[in-house]
């Protein structure tokens, strides 16, 4: 089980809802991951299509846990404000804090996430941040308040898997305790699988199911390569070798030249 | 007065912002406020007074990653 803000998770894949090819298609793939949260946004309803009513009707109905974003915020009282938005409409304290610098890569901008995750936790917040792997940045956001750390793997809907397994490797080293979601980034399940091979708690995917040719099966796929990666996890991964080793006993191989 | 909704113009005779979202026609809906990009609860929605050129932002839920 994965424990985030005192809640109990058993399911270890979390799933945006944006970009599927229609509502339905978005119900099935949510149902087919097994998963227990799915990410939402704001934005503007329009007053004649009332989209948002309609959307939110198919969210609840799900019986799933919501975490609302700040997507698109650029600066600290932007998401601040988004938060509290969100705070009221989605009836959670959970926020996922982004603050973007960089349109080209949507980076964070890591400076105005801590800024923002001090000002929310203070207020009751219970803050998931979309982070870098930088390592102080990591600790001034536990600082700050956040219980849980969500590092990208790869630039926001890039699908290029995990960049710097370095630099991940080392932040799961260093935070050992501390809840981990790699977020962004991920792009088929082998990806997904590798994050949970190297401790990562969970991973966080939006695009790689929703725009994949079959977005259901696609998301039974990350279903199970998610717990295959767990799995091996606790299993205990060999650790590689430079020269090859033998797995054939050779002890007892005939003399036959 | 004229207020701006979401970035459109509207003329409105509402005095506050709640009954700028009732004629607008938000009154059941599930939304989110703000005022001059400000935050307005829904709790205080009959307190924000509405003056010429206020910027009003009403949002609602959206798929999301």
């Amino acid at each position: 089980m994965l424990n985030v803000y005192g809640s109990e998770i058993s399911s270890r894949l979390l799933l945006g809802t944006s970009r599927y090819p229609s509502p339905s298609i978005l119900v099935e793939a949510v149902k087919a991951s097994g998963t227990q949260i799915v990410t939402v946004s704001l934005r503007r309803e329009s007053g004649g299509s009332r989209a948002g009513q309609g959307f939110w009707s198919i969210i609840r109905d799900l019986g799933v846990r919501v975490l609302p974003n700040t997507a698109g915020c650029h600066s600290v009282k932007e998401a601040v404000t988004t938060a509290h938005m969100a705070r009221e409409v989605f009836g959670t304290s959970w926020i996922k804090l982004e603050v973007i610098g960089e349109d080209d890569t949507l980076q964070p901008d890591v400076f105005g996430l801590v800024e923002a995750a001090r000002v929310l936790a203070a207020d009751g917040f219970e803050v998931f941040p979309y982070t870098t792997e930088d390592l102080v940045v990591a600790d001034k956001l536990l600082t700050a308040g956040c219980r849980v750390l969500m590092p990208w793997g790869a630039p926001i809907g890039s699908g290029r898997g995990l960049n710097n397994l370095f630099g991940l490797k080392a932040m799961r080293a260093h935070f050992p305790d501390v809840p981990m979601v790699i977020d962004a980034g991920i792009g088929v399940p082998s990806h997904a699988a590798q994050a949970m091979e190297l401790g990562f708690d969970a991973v966080l995917l939006n695009t790689a199911v929703a725009q994949a040719v079959h977005p259901v099966k696609m998301a039974e796929a990350f279903a199970q390569a998610v717990q295959a990666g767990h799995a091996a996890r606790l299993a205990g991964p060999m650790e590689p070798r430079d020269l090859a080793v033998p797995s054939t006993p050779v002890i007892g191989t005939a003399f036959l030249s | 007065m004229k207020i701006l909704v979401n970035g459109a113009s509207h003329e409105t005779n509402a005095p506050d912002l709640a009954a700028a979202l009732h004629d607008l026609g938000y009154g059941d809906s599930v939304v989110a406020t703000a005022v001059n990009s400000e935050f307005v609860p829904a709790h205080s929605r009959a307190s924000i007074r509405l003056t010429d050129g206020d910027r009003i932002e009403i949002l609602a839920p959206m798929q999301g990653g």
